[in-house]
């Protein structure tokens, strides 16, 4: 909370983007979270990811189920449409708007509770679907709205804020993206925006779901000496091991100014993800290496962050189920209901 | 590798509060307008008076050094109304007299004299007669106040005011001698015997303009020195003028003219400047004013010769880049510039002079070559405005305090400052913290037909309470400073975030400032403030960098702060005056 809105005035020297607008323009209501919320951070970044992608407002659609994050879509472009929904069915309701409105950008945003507890099945899903969103974890260990208890993120060992220490393994959304066959998988930090803009820029621009894993700390009931979740821990342990620009379709493509090795990645739209190898040999469309690698850099007790994965080339789920490209709800009365005759003969291509 | 920026000394702070770094005497302007939204006009008085001693006719007449300075008018384009707020303190204050300084009964046996009786000589007055010592002024005219008085014109500046103000001083106990000018400083300071004399003699003489036809005996008497006029007309002497007037120059002085002329029947008055508008010296304000009144202002136009006809004076013809042009005008006011005059001070008595004829004065103790003599306002290097008249004051008051203790003139005491936290509770400030988006209110002008009826008829009405309520919270309280507690900070990104201007960022320090300037969230376009720059953020050895151009001092980088990282600390300039210093031991 803070005692007054944010003054409307700017400065003088903001860039603005193809669309006229400043980033100012890209943001919503003051956050009600608690000062140092790790979750302002990453609406920051979102709020910027969406300005230098000139995302048009009023074509995007930010949802939400139940959590401090999920409240976070109050707090950033006040123009677009959003969805607050029952706890933990985000993801279902994304996807049922996707069938809907295929032409919009989804933004889903959710936490470790929402996500990984009570909506667990729901992420999975929506994975296996690969449903066309950036699907964002706000991810701190802790059910903060509800006192800081352990959630299914919190790592054995690490402690609650009282001292008490976490025996549950936890659950992490990166290995369980990955063995779900998602197309898109990253893991950022709150505190981290030049690695995260790029990334969320890129899952924006997915042809499926992009997971993105953020670890955004808890300042009030998790950034103590004994959590892994906090500011000071994931800076000590944080290894990325996979660093990617986002070049837009309309910026033209230079030769970076960097002696590492370079791939690129072509995305659906056009635009491009330029990996630098920070990592020896780290391959980010391999599945497979890529999940061994994660899941070795959490044994080592390192947070691996980063684009992990990336799969342009995988089916979204108006591809599956073989839709128009025209959104529904763009179609007419009687094209989407054709009546008892369409009905009847449908019915006896059965018989 | 620029910072970190040292906040222990007042420097960097102080120059954050635009306002009053530009002051020549430093008012504390954030503090006076605060106490003027709290309704407490005799406090706000009083804290203007410590520093530039005539808020009533400063309030009217200063040139305002501080409002284009004003961070808000690099925010929304116009400066807070500082010096008309300044006149709402000092018209609804309530009686002073009883918290004025009182000059103590016992004197300390030094005996000060002042030449003139203008700003700069009451202020040395106004910090030494407090201290016990002895100040006799001499002033060649009936009154005082010197240009203050008789080269402002009633209608800006009500002769009330100035009695009260000047007289507040006076009162404290200054032995005034009126109509007796100093005619012969080396006889003087053989006869008199004062510890210390103080030239506060202004730059008393009008510019001449010494073109064809200035002294054709027809046209002299129609041909007038500015600031000799205005003192006529002051002193009753000029009661009216012809009706076609042009006035040479486009300086302050030429506003106060052509307006004064407008006023004693010259309805068909011409302002006529050498040069083009963006080089006049006359406030923007003044010039507003003027065109207000129906005075046309002419702009390119080089006097050539006075046109003389049938004997007297016809027109005058000026050069302009299409050609030569005659105006016809029945009378001409020069106010082309002001001439510091000494022919009263001998040249070998030690004060050495330079070639432009000029006292050669101390920069910063305004003692002359010789001992124990001091300069200030206009006197000492040509003519300023009142305020920079005001500040030479306190400061030579110190050289005299120095001097009369055989202490070192150029040993002054620094600058000190306060620093205390405003914080009142979790998102509760004790200053008005949120962002008023309202324009800078307009003052109300008398009706012409009011303005013309009589020369004293105050043009400028003051401020509505309304527009006074307003106008006072479109201070950004710039004296609030965002303070940043390096070790504090978990670079969690709140503030940067947060900042509705983007003035913060954190970065990793670079080689130079100008290099340390790219990095930052949202450049400035104004280079002239500075950045602060922390010393290393315990985490990433990176730093915080905030940019002072566009802060709005809205707190909320410290409320969003969930370490008390950030804090807004209310800083106060302490200035050094004489009367801070230990007493003469007699």
């Amino acid at each position: 909370m803070t005692s007054i809105a944010k003054p409307a005035v700017r400065h003088p020297g903001l860039k603005r983007n193809a669309l006229g607008f400043t980033m100012r323009d890209y943001e919503g209501a003051m956050s009600t979270l608690c000062a140092g919320c790790g979750h302002d951070s990453v609406t920051a970044a979102l709020v910027q990811a969406c300005f230098e992608l000139a995302l048009p407002p009023h074509r995007a659609a930010k949802m939400s189920g139940i959590g401090c994050s999920s409240k976070t879509t109050a707090y950033f472009m006040r123009q677009s449409h959003g969805f607050n929904s029952v706890h933990g069915r985000m993801p279902s309701v994304t996807s049922g708007a996707s069938a809907a409105n295929r032409d919009l950008t989804y933004i889903g945003i959710s936490g470790d509770g929402d996500s990984l507890s009570i909506g667990l099945g729901q992420l999975c899903h929506a994975i296996r679907r690969n449903v066309r969103m950036l699907y964002v974890i706000d991810n701190n260990g802790v059910y903060g709205l509800t006192k800081g208890q352990f959630s299914a993120s919190a790592d054995i060992g690490s402690t609650s804020k009282k001292g008490e220490a976490n025996v549950q393994p936890p659950i992490d959304p990166v290995l369980l993206a990955l063995t779900l066959g998602a197309t898109f998988v990253a893991r950022g930090f709150s505190g981290d925006k030049a690695q995260l803009i790029p990334i969320l820029k890129a899952g924006l621009s997915h042809n499926g779901l992009a997971l993105v894993d953020i670890i955004s700390p808890c300042v009030t009931f998790n950034d103590h000496d004994g959590s892994t979740k906090s500011y000071k821990f994931t800076r000590e342990h944080e290894v990325e091991i996979s660093a990617a620009d986002f070049v837009p379709l309309r910026r033209e493509i230079t030769v970076p100014d960097t002696t590492e090795a370079i791939s690129t990645i072509t995305m659906h739209d056009g635009s491009v993800v330029r990996f630098r190898k920070t990592h020896d040999s780290y391959d980010p469309t391999d599945r497979a290496a890529a999940y061994a690698h994660v899941r070795a850099c959490q044994q080592r007790n390192e947070v691996a962050t980063g684009l992990l994965f990336l799969d342009e080339g995988g089916l979204d789920m108006h591809a599956v189920a073989k839709t128009v490209p025209t959104p529904l709800v763009d179609l007419t009365y009687k094209q989407l209901c054709p009546g008892n005759s369409a009905l009847q003969a449908l019915m006896e291509k059965y018989r | 590798m620029p910072g970190p920026t040292d906040v222990t000394a007042p420097h960097h702070y102080h120059k954050v509060v635009d306002c009053q770094y530009a002051c020549p005497a430093h008012t504390n302007v954030p503090e006076y307008l605060r106490l003027i939204a709290q309704g407490r006009y005799t406090e706000s008085y009083l804290l203007n008076r410590e520093s530039n001693v005539f808020p009533g006719i400063l309030g009217r007449t200063c040139d305002r050094p501080c409002e284009p300075a004003c961070r808000r008018g690099r925010i929304d384009g116009k400066p807070v109304a500082i010096c008309r707020l300044k006149r709402v303190a000092a018209d609804l204050r309530d009686d002073i007299t009883a918290y004025l300084p009182k000059a103590p009964t016992v004197r300390n046996g030094k005996r000060v004299a002042l030449i003139g009786a203008g700003p700069s000589s009451l202020t040395v007055a106004n910090d030494l007669l407090p201290m016990g010592y002895d100040v006799v002024i001499h002033e060649k005219l009936s009154q005082a106040g010197g240009l203050m008085r008789f080269n402002i014109p009633a209608f800006r500046l009500p002769a009330h005011v100035l009695d009260e103000e000047t007289g507040y001083i006076i009162d404290m106990g200054a032995e005034v001698h009126y109509d007796s000018p100093v005619s012969s400083l080396k006889s003087f300071l053989d006869d008199t015997h004062f510890d210390a004399v103080f030239v506060g003699s202004g730059a008393p003489k009008g510019k001449e303009l010494d073109i064809p036809g200035r002294w054709d005996a027809g046209a002299r008497e129609h041909i007038h020195i500015g600031i000799e006029w205005l003192g006529s007309v002051h002193f009753g002497h000029i009661e009216q003028i012809a009706k076609r007037v042009l006035i040479i120059g486009a300086g302050n002085t030429a506003m106060d003219c052509c307006r004064t002329s407008r006023r004693l029947g010259g309805t068909d008055t011409k302002v006529v400047a050498r040069r083009s508008r963006e080089f006049f010296k006359a406030s923007p304000w003044e010039l507003e004013d003027a065109g207000e009144e129906g005075i046309a202002i002419i702009e390119n136009h080089a006097p050539k010769r006075f046109v003389i006809e049938q004997g007297t004076l016809a027109g005058m013809e000026f050069d302009t880049p299409t050609g030569a042009v005659i105006i016809p005008c029945d009378e001409v006011i020069l106010a082309i510039g002001q001439d510091n005059a000494f022919p009263w001070i001998e040249r070998d008595i030690g004060i050495d002079f330079d070639k432009w004829n000029m006292p050669v004065i101390d920069k910063s103790t305004f003692e002359s070559t010789r001992k124990g003599v001091f300069f200030g306002g206009d006197a000492a290097w040509g003519p300023q405005n009142i305020i920079w008249a005001v500040e030479h004051g306190h400061q030579v008051a110190i050289s005299v305090h120095q001097h009369c203790q055989a202490l070192d003139v150029h040993d002054r005491p620094p600058q000190g400052m306060h620093l205390e936290s405003t914080k009142m509770g979790l998102h509760s400030w004790a200053y008005s913290n949120d962002f008023n988006p309202s324009p800078r209110s307009q003052m109300k002008h008398a009706e012409l037909v009011e303005r013309f009826s009589k020369l004293s008829a105050e043009v400028e009405l003051g401020f509505t309470p309304e527009q006074t309520a307003t106008e006072v919270e479109r201070c950004l309280n710039c004296d609030v400073e965002t303070h940043f507690e390096n070790t504090l900070c978990i670079e969690c990104d709140a503030c940067v975030d947060v900042c509705p201007v983007s003035c913060l960022t954190i970065t990793a320090n670079v080689e130079s400032e100008g290099d340390l300037r790219t990095m930052l969230s949202a450049p400035a376009q104004n280079t002239t403030q500075d950045l602060y720059v922390s010393a290393s953020l315990p985490q990433t050895k990176r730093i915080m960098v905030k940019d002072e151009d566009l802060c709005l001092h809205c707190g909320l980088c410290a409320e969003r702060c969930p370490t008390a990282a950030w804090d807004m600390k209310k800083f106060e300039l302490v200035l050094p005056y004489a009367s801070m210093m230990s007493e003469v031991t007699a």
